[in-house]
């Protein structure tokens, strides 16, 4: 199948994109995202859980957390391009909410068949949920996990599960009868424990979830196989927060350089200022439109998809971590305090690089489907 | 990869045209080797072969699709990007008028007079013309500004001295498109701008002495004016405009422009061998390290997809330039484009060096270099595109200050 050369960014996403940036600029500007989550600078913070239920709320009831769930489920079903725009104005604004979770559920449920239809009607319905798919030890390959299922019970613990406590349901891989499979769970089910990491992201919350004998309904036999067909389009989500991310950190660092003055000029009239911010610029374009060439091809050209979303993420994870340190460095020493609001990004950024799995290891995963396995 | 855009049914008829005209009218074999591009023609046999390309294409209305038909052009609307498209498809050779058809004719046709246009064009799109650009001098190089060559007012005549460098196909060019100076007074102001008929002046006026590039070949040439006659009908817009003139050009150089360029294939020549990834794998299949397999290892795997995805990012941003919704900027993606294909470019030869181990010290001639040696020429020949057209770091002045708002170098 051919990809549209416009990559079937049409103008109802454009109106999507257009509104959300409007959306999230209104109602959480950046100051008041610092108000909110960056309250309490202490090294050992409490573990509190900071953002804003009234305005996901309201996302719910723009459809946005439905978007990614099929129409024959009752959802919006848009394509990923369209929720690519979405998610690069999210990274943009850095609103924390479960948007990320939830429509990465949704795509690993669809690609789950009959078993993922209940509980995708539920997030058509405006349910949150995250997925509770990854091992002690942080691999992103998903064929590891430490919860077991025996008579449709969980048991075991989950680790690094994103936005844990804010959302409402679990997608949890768990080694059943049939091998690694599917089980999805009410947040808040009876044996559900929810242990917040300290992390340094003050944007997101993570945690680790264990569970206590916890009755799980399962929703696909081969998890490995839903898990994998969604990969591409959480990557190449992920990696549409961090190009938006990254151009917030460009045009805020572009706004200080041209308006502090040393040696009598502006910083960006010096090349070595000016330079790096240019690259920088490239750096997030790259990963821009290989971004929407991913998402372009898991709409309308599924067999490129995966090398497509490697690139996508691959790319996106330098161009954050570069953005992120220039950003920091061109302000200086006010770019080193907590009250310089660049630090937010840099540690959203941060967070979002090594998320299933940074720019080396997708590299390495395209080199084997490029080049060839090693064996 | 991506389906062309969406034709307009003009461009889908010129396309069904293009495509049977190029399947009737293949270009016969070259007898000699072609050069790796137009800016490496060393002998007349290479350019003869493909003057006589460019006209049959000229005349089959492939070339200067867009450009009116009282100029020479073919009267089309957007339809040199199809011509381009099905040229590039066909593997056809490439055109030997570079200069005239990138740079020479949209500066003439946006800045030249009528009578002009009608003179220099059609002979520009059919290639009997060669063209080359005086711009660079030995004092002006980025700071292009500074050019000291000078045009003396005498009636209604100027005479033109001094010395313009790096002048690429000045030694088969019949015209230059001239930046020069008018006025000393005014370093930009005092701009002007001509186009010179050089080869009729040679020896009268004009010297062309060729210049060796660091890979051994020729192809580019120093040009000295000592009491070059011009006539004013010559100069191209208003006096003490030729700043503005040069921008035409550069913009249209760099790929920026609103014309397109009529570009055919390249392929079909011993020097078909580019600087892409696609032709460094074939390289990896067949270069060890340490007796293993140079596949195997996994610093070279992890660079090589760093260049993949380098080389696919300029693709998509191609690509992407073309859906306003996802710009935001008009000239952000367009002005990156110069700059990374002459980086990237660059640092894929410089990979494959590195791949082809030993075996990248065998330069052309050597009957046991992987690809013939043309990965250290093509590695050599990369710093005339990042030095060349303004250097990497003007480009990244310019993206600095006319799409990031960055304070000003000048």
């Amino acid at each position: 199948m051919a990809q549209p050369d416009n990559y079937g960014f049409g103008e109802e996403a454009a109106l999507l994109k257009e509104s959300a940036r409007k959306f999230f600029s209104e109602k959480l500007p950046t100051a008041e995202l610092h108000r909110l989550v960056a309250s309490d600078h202490r090294p050992e913070r409490d573990n509190v859980c900071h953002w804003s239920p009234g305005l996901w709320r309201e996302m719910v009831e723009l459809g946005w957390s439905m978007l990614a769930v099929p129409e024959s489920a009752g959802g919006v079903g848009m394509p990923v391009v369209a929720v690519a725009g979405l998610m690069e104005e999210l990274g943009r604004a850095a609103i924390p909410c479960p948007l990320a979770g939830t429509v990465n559920t949704s795509y690993v449920l669809a690609a789950c068949g009959a078993g993922g239809e209940p509980a995708l009607a539920e997030l058509a319905q405006g349910r949150s949920a995250s997925l509770a798919i990854t091992g002690a030890d942080g691999s992103w390959s998903c064929a590891e996990t430490g919860v077991q299922c025996k008579d449709g019970k969980l048991q075991g613990t989950a680790w690094f599960v994103q936005d844990a406590r804010k959302c409402e349901r679990f997608l949890v891989s768990a080694n059943g009868p049939a091998g690694l499979s599917l089980y999805w769970v009410a947040s808040d089910a009876p044996g559900i424990s929810i242990a917040p990491d300290t992390i340094v992201d003050l944007t997101r919350d993570q945690a680790r979830v264990t569970f206590e004998q916890v009755a799980a309904t399962e929703v696909a036999a081969n998890g490995q196989a839903a898990l994998n067909a969604a990969m591409p389009a959480i990557w190449t989500l992920l990696a549409a927060d961090m190009v938006g991310a990254a151009e917030w950190q460009l045009q805020t660092t572009v706004e200080y350089v041209g308006t502090r003055q040393q040696f009598d000029r502006p910083l960006g009239f010096f090349q070595a200022v000016k330079h790096p911010l240019v690259d920088v610029m490239v750096q997030i374009d790259q990963a821009k439109s290989l971004v929407y060439n991913a998402a372009c091809a898991i709409d309308c050209e599924p067999e490129r998809a995966l090398q497509y979303a490697h690139m996508a993420k691959a790319s996106a994870s330098e161009a954050a971590a570069f953005a992120s340190g220039r950003s920091v460095q061109c302000h200086g020493g006010i770019g080193f305090t907590w009250e310089c609001f660049v630090h937010l990004y840099f540690k959203r950024q941060k967070h979002s690089q090594l998320l299933f799995g940074d720019a080396a290891w997708h590299r390495a995963r395209l080199a084997d489907i490029v080049i060839g396995a090693v064996a | 990869m991506a389906e062309p855009q969406k034709d307009s049914p003009e461009q889908a008829e010129f396309r069904q045209y293009c495509r049977q005209w190029l399947a009737d009218n293949r270009p016969p074999d070259p007898v000699v080797r072609l050069p790796l591009s137009a800016l490496e023609i060393m002998t007349e046999g290479q350019l003869c072969y493909l003057q006589a390309w460019q006209k049959a294409a000229y005349d089959a209305g492939l070339v200067g699709c867009d450009y009116p038909r009282e100029v020479g052009g073919g009267g089309r609307r957007d339809c040199q990007r199809v011509a381009n498209e099905e040229m590039l498809a066909a593997r056809t050779p490439f055109f030997p008028n570079v200069i005239g058809l990138g740079m020479a004719a949209p500066t003439v046709f946006y800045h030249g007079s009528d009578e002009l246009k009608r003179q220099l064009l059609p002979r520009l799109f059919s290639g009997e013309d060669i063209w080359c650009q005086g711009f660079s001098e030995p004092g002006a190089g980025s700071d292009l500004a500074s050019v000291q060559t000078f045009a003396r007012r005498e009636g209604d005549k100027w005479v033109i001295n001094g010395h313009k460098v790096w002048t690429s196909l000045a030694h088969f060019a019949e015209w230059m498109i001239l930046l020069l100076r008018t006025d000393k007074s005014h370093k930009y102001d005092g701009l002007s701008y001509f186009v010179v008929p050089i080869r009729a002046a040679l020896g009268k006026g004009v010297t062309v002495r060729p210049l060796i590039k660091i890979t051994g070949e020729t192809g580019f040439n120093e040009v000295i004016f000592d009491n070059l006659e011009v006539e004013d009908r010559y100069r191209l817009d208003e006096l003490g405009k030729g700043w503005q003139v040069a921008m035409t050009t550069l913009l249209h150089e760099r790929g920026a422009g609103e014309l397109q360029t009529p570009r055919a294939g390249g392929l079909k020549s011993e020097g078909s061998h580019t600087t892409n990834t696609g032709n460094l794998f074939e390289l990896l299949r067949t270069s060890k390290r340490d007796g293993q397999p140079a596949a195997a290892d996994p610093l070279l795997r992890d660079r090589i997809m760093q260049q993949l995805i380098r080389e696919h990012g300029l693709a998509q941003n191609q690509r992407r330039a073309r859906v306003p919704a996802l710009l935001d900027h008009p000239m952000r993606l367009l002005l990156q484009n110069k700059l990374l294909a002459s980086e990237i470019s660059q640092d894929t030869a410089a990979l494959a060096l590195e791949v082809a181990g030993a075996r990248a010290s065998l330069y052309l001639g050597d009957d046991n270099a992987p690809a013939r040696g043309q990965w250290p020429l093509a590695y050599m020949n990369s710093y005339g595109m990042t030095i060349a057209a303004g250097t990497s770091e003007i480009q990244r002045n310019i993206l600095g200050e006319r799409v990031l708002g960055l304070a000003k170098s000048k």
